[in-house]
């Protein structure tokens, strides 16, 4: 029998604000516990929540990068739960007029391109965090209770994990490049939930759906979606019945466990926010924000390889975080040529990176660096050899790259009155050297022009230098 | 200091002629409050170090004025109860908006006035902190929920004090106690501060002896105010402008249904002569329907408790409040906490309204009650088309006796049927005294159309001047 | 509509309440009451009528994104049961979602 997956994901980003979404506390990381907290994350008796207006700048960012439908009329509502990290024991998020519905990302999964639904996106307020103890105990922290954040609810369009997994990435990438978030799965300002059920080739209806939540990486959902699908046959197979539950992934095992069956939805008791007015989304503001979004990821990459002439592999590598884009923009802006930066990024930098385990934002070498030290390459200024030992000075200590080639008096030596003589005295000096050149031996000209290297402590011009030492060895 | 003579005006005089200084006047009213506290159990909490604002500014009339405020909202540093058990020991870190306004206004917090249990009642009974009696009658109720903030004025113990009103909850405590008492429009004064029963229908609301009183607090609360998101940003206007006209050609509806067969005969009469009143004065009287009248206690009662249940879930011993003793676990701390620091009729509300937002119960329930809610304002917008205030009974008895209704609270709610009306429609209200049956007062009661609290002020100043009930002393406290 | 002691224990459930038997009896049949009187609502056409959740004279309130520092943690946490080392202390938690 063969089956057919059906998979849906629910993906939290925190939004990038300075304060929270309803109250003016600040958001921030790793503060001690409760210090970036005030009445309103408290639940104080009395309170009212305040609507902060970046949550919606950024949402509608994302929305407008996902091709969604925003809604003219929003409003928050209320979803109802006790638990230690929920101050008020009710959730504000939007159920009944989310931020936008309808949207669309389009990935490319078997060399096919396909497009996955978003059913709706909608902001909301984060929790605070418990942490358990040992000895029978939870401590609770608030500070990032009322951290603001996006849930993009995908319609259950994907049909393997590998669509899930490219679903996932795609999405990653069209909000990272609007800034809206950190997108960090690492630091939990991305979260993915999945649900996924099979049923029979030619069943309409859908099977029973199993939720995962809180999977750590996308190789995580990409492993627990397979696992499932897998698990699920053999169930339906032997002739049980799949249960409606959460199953949690074990990494160490690569299995889902079960976590709890459920037995129908939870009763969350929905309803409208009495405490905060209707928002209405102008159409101007819409546009105001449009205006802003930064360039997608698909954009710059037409860019990279129609305008730079960059191979669509460097491209893609470029784009992997919008961090690492920026950098090459602004490095080309700067006057570098594209495709040696390219080159640049792609090899020196990320080497860097990886060797020292470090983000590109971490980095002393700025896009200016890169860019003079690129030109100073063109130009003949220096070598590519010493453009490795400049960079790798920029790169650790940030200092300017042209001020260092001076200062070390690392300028390329290309003057033939000043080599000329050099090459005559070498050729002088190493008859063998000419005698082997005679004899067809390439090997000898390498060899001299590594004795004018080491005369001239590298400086010297090697294009200038071959060119003089064949003349001279020519001439002999 | 008793207040049973004064008025602001009054009190602001003596200061001013320094008769009287803010210190003196401060301890005359604590020394007052604590001699009066035994017969009527007006407050949950007396301000024993009150201080009157430092540098007064006398050019202020409510500077150095003392004033009670309701338990149920947020003042910093002194308790804040909710007349619960569950927050009999909580001590706020901030003050709600209304309390900064007063600060502002140099006026001195002396007492948080007694009410029902998070302001659910309509007798005061249900107050963890003892039953206040009425000072008309010391074996009545004082009505609810700010029943002591209206014993307290009635009873000379304070010449001010703020309620709130949900469903009736500061104009059937007026009216029980033969003080005036201002709803206003929802959206008039922040509820930044104030305890949240139910959040589209709580208002703040001023009691005082004297309309003009009200007027002149209400002007200094009223507003702005970047805590809270639903109130309106209109200019408030001077309250106190409203006072001293007539009602010439003034148009005033009466519902046929506020004169139902629920309401007593002799409060019918008591307000068909204050109607009588102002139609001899030149007002236009034009009887009137407000057909939805039948439903607005169950619609009251679905929207207000769905909004309870959830406003409420937050006292759940985590993080301030009662949290029981010997839990074995979390579920324990919330449902022992919660079971033990609540009295029933919150429960029975927070019951109610978690049954009515619930799967399967959500559309029949919450839905249909938030579709009726716009016909009920709907009534009231037909009307105000034609007319500048609404006028009728404010409750359709007089107070009545201490336990007679608290084990049935069918009965209960139905005493809310007049008042609730002006909460789901988000209009201002009040009640002035209208005059005594049987030796109780009658509250008569005004609703004028959304913002205009200026006609409400213009009626009631008029009654006021025309019956001069405040002339009258409430009996229950002669000895 | 009949009111069954399953449903009060149920909606006890959902509101962190606990009755005893006795108390479970009184409450059974006052909430019955109250919820049969609320239920007159059916009565009322309501076809096409949009539902009231609040009664405000302004929409979409913005607050600008401009971080404030609450001055006193302690004040904040003076009101706590108990606590250790800056946060709140509850006993162990046992399952999130139990919401049933």
């Amino acid at each position: 029998m063969n089956f057919k997956s059906t998979i849906g994901l629910e993906v939290h980003f925190e939004l990038k604000t300075k304060s929270k979404i309803f109250s003016p506390s600040p958001v921030s990381y790793g503060a001690p516990a409760n210090t970036e907290t005030n009445v309103i994350d408290w639940a104080m008796p009395g309170v009212l929540p305040m609507v902060n207006k970046d949550v919606y700048r950024l949402g509608i960012m994302v929305a407008l990068a996902t091709h969604a439908h925003i809604l003219p009329t929003t409003h928050f509502d209320r979803k109802n739960y006790y638990y230690p990290d929920n101050p008020k024991a009710y959730q504000i998020t939007q159920f009944f007029q989310p931020l936008a519905r309808d949207g669309y990302i389009e990935v490319e999964v078997h060399g096919k391109k396909k497009r996955i639904g978003i059913h709706e996106m909608h902001i909301e307020e984060d929790a605070g965090k418990n942490t358990h103890g040992a000895n029978g105990y939870s401590y609770v922290d608030l500070n990032r209770q009322g951290v603001p954040l996006l849930e993009v609810v995908s319609e259950p369009d994907m049909e393997d994990p590998e669509e899930a997994y490219a679903y996932l990435t795609k999405l990653r990438q069209i909000v990272q490049f609007t800034g809206a978030s950190d997108v960090k799965m690492e630091e939990g300002s991305m979260r993915v939930d999945t649900n996924i059920s099979i049923r029979p080739a030619g069943q309409k209806e859908l099977g029973t759906k199993v939720e995962m939540k809180n999977l750590n990486s996308f190789d995580h959902v990409r492993r627990s979606l397979a696992y499932e699908e897998q698990r699920q046959q053999q169930v339906l197979l032997s002739g049980g019945k799949v249960q409606l539950s959460t199953r949690r992934f074990d990494e160490a095992t690569g299995k889902t466990v079960l976590e709890r069956v459920k037995e129908g939805d939870a009763d969350y008791r929905y309803f409208p926010e009495p405490d905060i007015a209707p928002d209405h989304i102008s159409q101007e503001w819409i546009d105001e924000i449009a205006a802003t979004l930064p360039e997608s990821p698909f954009d710059r990459r037409k860019r990279y390889v129609d305008e730079y002439g960059i191979k669509e592999y460097d491209a893609d590598v470029i784009l992997q975080t919008k961090e690492s884009s920026d950098f090459y923009d602004e490095t080309v802006k700067a006057g570098a040529d594209a495709k040696l930066a390219a080159n640049w990024l792609n090899t020196q930098i990320n080497g860097y990176l990886n060797e020292k385990q470090v983000d590109i934002t971490d980095i002393k070498l700025t896009p200016a660096h890169l860019a003079e030290i690129i030109k100073m390459i063109k130009d003949g200024t220096i070598s590519s050899k010493i453009a490795k030992k400049v960079f790798q000075e920029s790169i650790e200590n940030g200092t300017d790259p042209k001020k260092y080639v001076e200062d070390k008096g690392m300028v390329q030596l290309s003057d033939v009155s000043v080599l000329g003589p050099m090459v005559t005295k070498i050729v002088d000096d190493n008859p063998q050297s000419v005698e082997d050149f005679k004899n067809g031996k390439d090997r000898a000209i390498g060899f001299l022009v590594g004795q004018i290297m080491k005369e001239t402590r590298g400086k010297a011009n090697p294009k200038v230098v071959n060119q003089l030492l064949n003349k001279e060895l020519q001439n002999r | 200091m008793n207040y049973l003579n004064e008025n602001i005006e009054s009190l602001h005089k003596k200061l001013k002629n320094g008769d009287i200084t803010a210190e003196e006047l401060t301890q005359d009213t604590l020394k007052n409050i604590k001699e009066l506290e035994p017969k009527l159990n007006a407050m949950i909490t007396v301000v024993d170090d009150a201080k009157p604002a430092e540098d007064l500014d006398l050019s202020n009339e409510l500077a150095g004025i003392p004033i009670a405020i309701k338990d149920n909202i947020i003042t910093n540093g002194i308790r804040t109860t909710a007349a619960s058990h569950i927050l009999d020991n909580y001590m706020p870190v901030y003050d709600a908006t209304v309390i900064s306004k007063l600060k502002k206004a140099q006026m001195t917090i002396v007492s948080k006035a007694n009410m029902d249990e998070f302001a659910m009642g309509s007798s005061s009974e249900t107050s963890y902190f003892g039953t206040p009696k009425n000072p008309w009658d010391l074996t009545k109720v004082t009505g609810g929920s700010s029943g002591g903030s209206a014993a307290a004025v009635a009873g000379g113990e304070v010449v001010a004090a703020l309620g709130s009103d949900t469903g009736g909850s500061v104009r059937q405590p007026a009216a029980f106690n033969g003080i005036f008492g201002i709803k206003p429009t929802y959206g008039r004064v922040s509820r930044w501060g104030l305890i949240a029963f139910s959040s589209s229908l709580d208002q703040i609301g001023v009691m005082t002896k004297r309309v003009a009183d009200s007027a002149k607090i209400l002007n200094v609360i009223a507003g702005a105010d970047d805590h809270d998101s639903t109130v309106s940003t209109r200019q408030v206007p001077d309250f106190t402008k409203a006072l001293g006209k007539d009602v010439k050609s003034l148009r005033v509806a009466v519902p046929e249904e506020y004169f139902g067969e629920g309401v007593e005969q002799e409060v019918k009469d008591l307000i068909n002569e204050q109607i009588k009143v102002l139609e001899d004065n030149g007002a236009i009287i034009n009887k009137v329907s407000l057909p939805h009248t039948k439903y607005v206690v169950p619609d009251y009662y679905i929207i207000a408790s769905s909004e309870a249940s959830s406003n409420l879930q937050r006292y759940d011993g985590i993080r301030y409040g009662y949290r029981a003793k010997d839990t074995k676990n979390l579920l324990d701390v919330y449902v022992k906490s919660r079971s033990e620091g609540f009295g029933d009729e919150v429960k029975r509300r927070i019951m109610l309204g978690s049954f009515a937002l619930s799967a399967g119960s959500y559309d029949r329930f919450f839905r249909q009650a938030a579709k009726v809610r716009t016909l009920i304002a709907r009534d009231f917008e037909k009307i105000f088309e034609d007319n500048d205030v609404i006028v009728g009974p404010t409750t359709p008895t007089t107070a009545f006796k201490i336990g007679s209704s608290i084990q049935d609270p069918l009965k209960m709610y139905a005493n809310d049927i007049l008042t609730i009306s002006a909460n789901m429609a988000g209009i201002p209200a009040a009640s002035v005294p209208a005059g005594l049956v049987d030796g109780m007062p009658v509250g008569f009661q005004i609703m004028a159309k959304r913002f205009d609290e200026e006609s409400i002020f213009q009626v009631a100043d008029f009654i006021e001047r025309n019956n001069k009930f405040y002339e009258k002393k409430p009996t229950g406290l002669e000895d | 509509m009949e009111i069954t002691k399953d449903t009060i224990t149920h909606v006890a459930k959902l509101s962190r309440l606990a009755f005893s038997d006795q108390e479970l009896d009184k409450f059974t049949k006052q909430m019955g009451d109250i919820i049969n009187m609320a239920d007159q609502l059916g009565e009322v056409d309501t076809t096409d009528v949009p539902e009231t959740v609040q009664v405000v004279d302004r929409d979409t309130v913005f607050r600008e994104d401009k971080p404030e520092h609450w001055e006193s943690k302690e004040e904040l946490m003076k009101n706590v049961p108990e606590k250790v080392d800056g946060f709140i202390k509850v006993p162990v938690i046992i399952d999130k979602d139990d919401n049933a």
